[in-house]
């Protein structure tokens, strides 16, 4: 049985320093210690469910460097590294690469002009990539991810500012099971998503902007921000366990447990061969 | 210049969209998002993928009712993938000689034309068959130009690159002439097809647009000039072109009553008859022309007259076998295609009757958007037409009296 790989990077700079999604606002800035108390105790959780914990160097001036699930998508050791909408954050990818070149991994590129933001926005659950677009990532870079895996990628349309990657909506957690919060796509991406994954558990618009589509899955195990009692009480029906951790720093940027975590050896609900 | 017949939509882009669009709802969308925002698509190629990881792929060509909802309806299926097919603008080389454009040229046809100028689609003005296409020196207009008037330095399209034609299927077609099975027949029922003839000159007239007659001397012959004088009369003939012919033989019958020497009460030679026409034509040469004649008062009725009296633009062509000819006939042939092409502006209908020489030459001229209907007894002058690439022609094959007097019946009946 794989032991699961995570990389993380620790908050030493993080803060609310620009704003590129409707939760930043710098007049209400995060509270350093408070921040890396949370962060410590969701990586000693994950260590605590025999996770490996990578860690990156965090740096200076960027403050959102801490969102490892934006560096890129992997695909065995393969790296596709982000090409960032915003300038602010397109600083952290030359950190990003050559943390994947010097552990083994082939750092690839997407063509130019195609925004593409790495594991916020293309989630594989079974052998398919569903991917999100228009506010972050666009579709090109997707249907070119498409192409290069030679697997079935459906880009899903987000329509909703507040939920602006597709890993704040939608959470695989096995082929065929997902976490997903309807409103964020339109009726075309519900229909794809109703299509192609036959178990959803739905969050309810607070939960939703609770973060709790925003979850790490390990093995049967969801970890997730605190507030989310229904769905976890709909997690633990189908089967799982959840661990609420409080992440509310995090998301006033935008992020909460998913988004600190990227995971190295493939989602649990990702089917590669 | 676009006439107003082009068809609605007229805006158009293509576009193509590759990858995982079917099962994702891509391509609905996309198609959805075109008609939401007012346009109409047309889906020209598509190969759908043959295992689930297999992209697919189309080619939509999106239509617009203008430039701003085209550039509306783009920007909005973009954000799907959607983007224009790469194309490039059209090449020019410049006139290396006068009256002879340079090897490799593109040739143009009736059909509504555009070339890529500076990234614009942008239509081809003055749409002629059998021409060359020019690009205005700032390379942002560009018109049909005939071989004869190329002149040094001007820069004439090669090649196909930049350049989109529209067949007629895809210019307005929705309500002229879609009765016709076949384009000539003798065998249909006539009286469908006058009144369809009669509705079509209707509405050119309404939309304020010409209509065009181009007469052959069986118009005489066959005693139908007072048919086209009530034409003039009413409205419904707005240009004539003819030839030395018709309008000889129409001073011959307003003069003497014959047409090439025959009454045309009685339907008989009459005594020395065949000097009628020529006498007719040296009247007319002593006076200085038709228009002296009629201001004179000594020419007082026929198609010529009406077209004076009338203010009816006309243009006699003449031809190798003329007698005199009229002062007015234009000998030189390039001179009068000039003069014919600048009439031609603004024509939404052309009725060509009892000619064949100068219907060939007046379908060379005419886009592809303008309705023709040809009425001859010879079945062969409409097929020679539509062989010519004047496909736009609906063909009547009878003698013309009868035809102009149901016709003009059937506009009287309209009024």
């Amino acid at each position: 049985m794989r032991q699961p790989r995570i990389l993380m990077c620790p908050p030493d700079y993080y803060g609310i320093e620009y704003e590129i999604n409707p939760w930043m606002n710098r007049a209400r800035g995060s509270l350093r210690e408070r921040a890396r108390q949370q962060w410590q105790k969701l990586h000693d959780v994950l260590l605590g469910l025999g996770v490996i914990v990578e860690l990156l160097q965090p740096q200076p001036g960027l403050p959102d460097l801490v969102f490892t699930a934006n560096a890129g998508l992997v695909f065995g050791n393969r790296f596709f590294s982000s090409r960032f909408r915003h300038a602010e954050r397109a600083r952290e990818t030359p950190y990003f690469d050559a943390w994947f070149a010097a552990h083994g991994f082939v750092v690839e590129h997407l063509p130019e002009g195609m925004y593409f933001e790495g594991a916020g926005d293309a989630l594989f659950c079974g052998p398919t990539l569903f991917a999100g677009y228009r506010i972050r990532s666009d579709v090109q870079g997707h249907q070119y991810l498409g192409r290069i895996l030679q697997k079935q990628v459906l880009p899903l349309e987000l329509v909703n500012p507040y939920f602006y990657h597709l890993d704040t909506c939608f959470c695989p957690l096995a082929p065929g099971e997902a976490i997903w919060y309807p409103d964020a796509f339109d009726a075309y991406g519900r229909r794809v998503i109703e299509n192609h994954v036959p178990h959803l558990i739905a969050a309810n618009e607070a939960e939703a902007r609770c973060f709790g589509c925003n979850a790490v899955v390990v093995g049967k195990t969801v970890v997730l921000n605190t507030g989310c009692t229904k769905l976890a009480a709909d997690l633990q029906a189908r089967g799982y366990t959840s661990i609420a951790v409080e992440l509310d720093e995090f998301i006033k940027s935008g992020g909460s447990a998913k988004c600190l975590t990227l995971r190295l050896d493939g989602e649990e609900a990702a089917v590669w061969e | 210049m676009v006439s107003a017949t082009v068809s609605k939509q007229g805006f158009v882009e293509e576009v193509e969209i590759q990858g995982h669009i079917i099962d994702s709802l891509i391509l609905p969308k996309v198609l959805d998002e075109i008609l939401t925002h007012g346009g109409s698509y047309v889906i020209k190629d598509i190969r759908i993928g043959q295992r689930q990881a297999d992209p697919s792929y189309a080619r939509i060509e999106v239509r617009a009712d203008s430039s701003d909802q085209l550039h509306e309806i783009l920007n909005a299926i973009h954000d799907h993938g959607a983007a224009p097919v790469a194309v490039r603008d059209c090449q020019t080389v410049a006139a290396d000689m006068d009256g002879a454009f340079p090897e490799g040229f593109y040739s143009t046809t009736s059909f509504r034309t555009q070339v890529r100028l500076k990234g614009e689609w942008i239509d081809v003005e003055d749409q002629e068959m059998d021409c060359g296409i020019l690009v205005d020196a700032e390379g942002t207009a560009a018109r049909c130009i005939p071989m004869a008037d190329v002149r040094v330095g001007d820069r004439i399209v090669v090649g196909r690159q930049g350049l989109r034609v529209f067949p007629a299927e895809t210019t307005a077609r929705s309500n002229l002439f879609e009765f016709m099975a076949s384009p000539v027949s003798s065998e249909k029922p006539k009286g469908v097809t006058v009144r369809e003839i009669a509705a079509a000159m209707k509405r050119t007239k309404e939309s304020g647009e010409k209509i065009l007659a181009v007469l052959g001397p069986a118009i005489v012959h066959t005693g139908s000039v007072e048919h086209i004088c009530r034409l003039i009369r009413s409205g419904y003939l707005n240009i004539l072109f003819a030839g030395n012919a018709l309008a000889t033989h129409d001073i011959e019958q307003a003069f003497f009553g014959t047409s090439l020497g025959i009454s045309l009460e009685r339907g008989l030679p009459m005594e020395e008859g065949h000097e009628n026409h020529l006498r007719a034509i040296n009247t007319i040469r002593r006076l200085g022309g038709i228009r002296r004649a009629v201001e004179r008062g000594v020419l007082k009725s026929g198609v010529m007259y009406e077209c004076i009296r009338h203010d009816i633009p006309f243009l006699l062509a003449g031809s190798i076998r003329d007698d005199g000819p009229l002062p007015e006939v234009v000998t030189d042939v390039l001179e009068a295609q000039r003069r014919m092409r600048e009439m031609i502006h603004g024509v939404g209908f052309c009725l060509m009757m009892a000619t064949m020489l100068h219907s060939i030459a007046t379908g060379n001229l005419l886009p592809a958007w303008v309705k023709v209907a040809c009425v001859d007894i010879n079945p062969a002058t409409v097929t020679k037409l539509t062989d010519r690439g004047s496909i736009q022609t609906v063909g009547v094959v009878t003698d013309v009296e009868p035809f102009l007097r149901a016709l003009v019946a059937e506009l009287g009946r309209e009024e």
